[in-house]
C-alpha cells in the first residue's frame, strides 16, 4: 500500500473543496472496497479523507412523500429501516443479497454506488486493464481469458466489465436520485439512470461525478407500491456476486419496472424492455438485451437473465 | 441478437500489452491519464486512541495500519486472525460499538473512540463466554483458525436477529425474524470454515440461541 495523508471530514462541502484540492486525495467510507484496492495498489490515494463525521447517517421523510437516504447509512441500517421494508422491499432485499453481514455493517450507501467492478483482470495488476491504466489494453477480451462473470450489454470493445453492486440495482428500479455538493459548493440532482456512463473508449471513467464531488444522499421518490423482488442468480446460495440479478416491481394491472444487474456495466433498465412486462419475460429481455454481444463464455446469461424473470413473474 | 464478441482485435491488443511494453505503456498512461503524485499531503502517522477490551489504548500509527494489524502487531492481541486480509473470509471479524466488522478492511485511524472487543475480551480460558463454551461442547472447530471470527460473528449474529434485522432468507420482512437453523446459516456466510466445522458451528449457536430466548 502507498502511504498516505489523513484527514476527518466535518463539513460536506469543504471536504468536497479539499477532495479537489488535495493532490491524490479519495474519500474513505466504510473502506471495504477503497482499502481492498489500495492493498493491491489499483487505488493509490496520497490522502485520505474520511467522511464518516459529515452527520450523513440519517434516512428521513422528504416534503414530496419519498426517503432521503443518507450518504454514510451503512446498508444494514438502510435494509432494516422500517419505512424501506414497508414501501421499498426491493431496496431491503437488494442489500441483504450482497456481501456479507459484518460488511454490510461497514458499507455505505455512497460507497456501495461506487464500488468498483470484480472482473478479475481488474484486480490482476499482471494484467493489462483499459479501466486500471488506460491504453493498456483489456485482459477480458484476451484470447482464452475468464470472462463468465463479465457484462453482455452496454459494453465495448475498450471494456466488457460489470457494475457489481445489488443495491445500485434497487435504486435504478425505483428511479432514485443521487444528491451531491461539488468543490465549488453547489449541490447537484443526477438521476441514477445517469449517474454510472458506459465504457465507451474511456472505461477509467465511471460516473457522472467531477473530481472531489461529494454524494450527500439518494433519494426515493414517492412509493409506488406494487409487489416488490429482488432475485439474485449466483454461483453459491450466499457472500457471491450475481451472475444476473433481476430488480422487478409489479403492479396489480400487470404493468411494472424491470432492471438487471450482472449484465452491464451499469443497473440495466430500458422503458421499451417496462412496457412488455404483461407480454412475459421473453418480450421483456427481447427488448432489455437488443444488441446484447456476449461473450461466448457469458453467452448463457441472456437465458439465464430470461428464466430468472420468468420464474419470478410466475410466482406471483 | 448479435453474435458472441470475436477476439481479433482484442488478440493484438493482448500482444501489445505484454510484458515489458506493458510496463513502459502503462507508466506514459498512467501519467497522461491523472496527475501523478508522489507525495502524501501531509504527516504519514496519527495517534488513534480506542478502548480495547474495556482497556484504554492509544497508539501512534502509520495511517496504513489496519485495525487488525493494530490488534495482532501492536497490541499482541492475536486471537483475532488474518486469513485473506481482503473482506472473504471473516477470520478477522471483532465487535466494535457493539456491531461484527471485518477489521482487515478498516483502517486503525478510523477508530479514534471505538469500543473494540476481540476473542479474548469475550471469555478467558477459566470463565468462556457462553458461545465459547457451546463451540467446545459441539466441536465447532477443527485447526481453530476461523473460531475466533466466527465466535464474533456467532454472538452478533444472535443480537441482530433479536434487533429484526432482516437477512437475505428472511421470508417476511414486517414481522419478528425466527431464530433458525437457514436464518444462523445464512447470517454466517461470510465466516468461511477451510475444516469445515460448518454443521457444529449452527449447532452451537442454536443451543446459545435457544439458551437466551
Ligand atoms: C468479499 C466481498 C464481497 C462483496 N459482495 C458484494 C455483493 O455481493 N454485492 C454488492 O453489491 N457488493 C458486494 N461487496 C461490495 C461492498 O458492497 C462494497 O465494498 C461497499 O458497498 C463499499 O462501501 P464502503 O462504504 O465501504 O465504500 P469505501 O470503500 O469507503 O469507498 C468506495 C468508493 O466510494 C468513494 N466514496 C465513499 N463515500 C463517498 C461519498 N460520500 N461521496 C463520494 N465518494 C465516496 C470512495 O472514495 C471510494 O472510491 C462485497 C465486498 C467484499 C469485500
Ligand atoms: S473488462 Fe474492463 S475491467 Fe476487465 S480487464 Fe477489460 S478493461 Fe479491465
Ligand atoms: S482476514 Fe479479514 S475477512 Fe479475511
Ligand atoms: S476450524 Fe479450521 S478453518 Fe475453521
Amino acid at each position: 500500500m502507498k502511504s498516505f495523508s489523513y484527514e476527518r471530514a466535518s463539513n460536506a462541502g469543504q471536504a468536497a473543496a479539499r477532495a479537489a484540492e488535495v493532490p491524490g486525495a479519495m474519500f474513505v467510507a466504510g473502506g471495504t472496497n477503497l482499502l481492498d484496492l489500495m492493498k493491491l495498489e489499483i487505488e493509490t490515494p496520497r490522502h485520505l479523507i474520511d467522511v464518516n463525521g459529515l452527520g450523513l447517517d440519517k434516512v428521513e421523510e422528504t416534503e414530496e412523500g419519498g426517503l432521503r437516504l443518507g450518504a454514510l447509512v451503512s446498508n444494514t441500517d438502510l435494509a432494516a429501516d422500517d419505512r424501506v421494508r414497508r414501501d421499498y422491499p426491493v431496496l431491503t432485499r437488494a442489500l441483504v443479497a450482497g456481501a456479507s453481514g459484518q460488511l454490510r455493517n461497514k458499507a455505505t450507501t455512497a460507497g456501495n454506488l461506487l464500488q468498483r467492478t470484480r472482473c478479475p483482470y481488474f484486480y490482476d495488476t499482471a494484467m493489462p486493464c483499459n479501466k486500471r491504466s488506460p491504453g493498456e489494453g483489456c485482459g477480458a477480451l484476451s484470447e482464452g481469458a475468464f470472462s463468465r462473470q463479465l457484462g453482455i450489454i452496454g459494453t465495448s470493445d475498450s471494456c466488457i466489465a460489470t457494475h457489481p453492486s445489488d443495491m445500485a440495482v434497487a435504486l435504478r428500479v425505483l428511479d432514485a436520485v443521487v444528491e451531491t455538493v461539488t468543490p465549488s459548493g453547489a449541490t447537484r440532482r443526477i438521476p441514477l439512470e445517469e449517474f454510472h456512463q458506459l465504457p465507451g473508449d474511456t472505461p477509467e471513467k465511471e460516473t457522472a461525478l467531477m473530481d472531489g464531488e461529494l454524494i450527500t444522499s439518494v433519494v426515493l421518490p414517492a412509493p409506488v407500491g406494487g409487489k416488490q423482488a429482488y432475485y439474485k442468480a449466483r454461483d453459491r446460495a450466499s457472500y457471491a456476486f450475481a451472475l444476473v440479478s433481476v430488480a422487478l416491481i409489479r403492479q396489480p394491472d400487470g404493468s411494472g419496472r424491470v432492471a438487471l444487474g450482472g449484465v452491464a456495466p451499469k443497473p440495466w433498465r430500458r422503458p421499451e424492455a417496462d412496457a412488455e412486462l404483461p407480454n412475459g419475460a421473453r418480450a421483456v429481455m427481447a427488448r432489455l438485451l437488443d444488441g446484447a454481444r456476449p461473450t461466448e463464455e457469458n453467452t448463457f446469461k441472456i437465458t439465464l437473465a430470461e428464466r430468472t424473470l420468468a420464474s419470478m413473474l410466475a410466482e406471483e | 441478437m448479435n453474435l458472441p464478441i470475436e477476439f481479433q482485435l482484442r488478440r493484438r491488443t493482448l500482444l501489445i500489452g505484454t510484458a515489458a511494453s506493458a510496463a513502459a505503456l502503462r507508466f506514459a498512461q498512467t501519467a497522461q491519464a491523472q496527475t501523478p503524485v508522489s507525495k502524501p499531503a501531509g504527516a504519514e502517522k496519527s495517534a488513534v486512541t480506542m478502548t480495547v477490551n474495556g482497556e484504554t489504548k492509544t497508539l501512534e500509527l502509520d495511517h496504513r495500519t489496519t485495525l487488525l494489524d493494530a490488534l495482532r502487531e501492536h497490541l499482541k492481541l492475536t486471537g483475532t486472525k488474518k486469513g485473506c486480509d481482503h473482506g472473504q473470509c471473516g477470520a478477522c471479524t471483532v465487535s466494535v460499538n457493539g456491531t461484527r466488522v471485518n477489521s482487515c478492511l478498516s483502517l486503525a485511524v478510523m477508530h479514534e473512540g471505538d469500543e473494540v472487543t476481540t476473542i479474548e475480551g469475550l471469555g478467558t480460558p477459566d470463565n468462556l463466554d457462553p458461545m465459547q463454551q457451546a463451540f467446545v461442547d459441539h466441536d465447532g472447530f477443527q485447526c481453530g483458525y476461523c473460531t475466533p471470527g466466527q465466535i464474533c460473528s456467532a454472538k452478533a449474529v444472535i443480537d441482530e436477529i433479536r434487533a429484526g434485522v432482516p437477512s437475505h432468507v428472511t421470508s417476511d420482512l414486517t414481522s419478528p425474524i425466527e431464530m433458525s437453523g437457514p436464518e444462523i446459516r445464512e447470517r454466517m456466510s461470510g465466516n468461511i470454515c477451510r475444516c469445515g466445522a460448518y454443521s457444529n458451528i449452527v449447532e452451537a449457536i442454536t443451543e446459545v440461541a435457544g439458551e437466551q430466548v
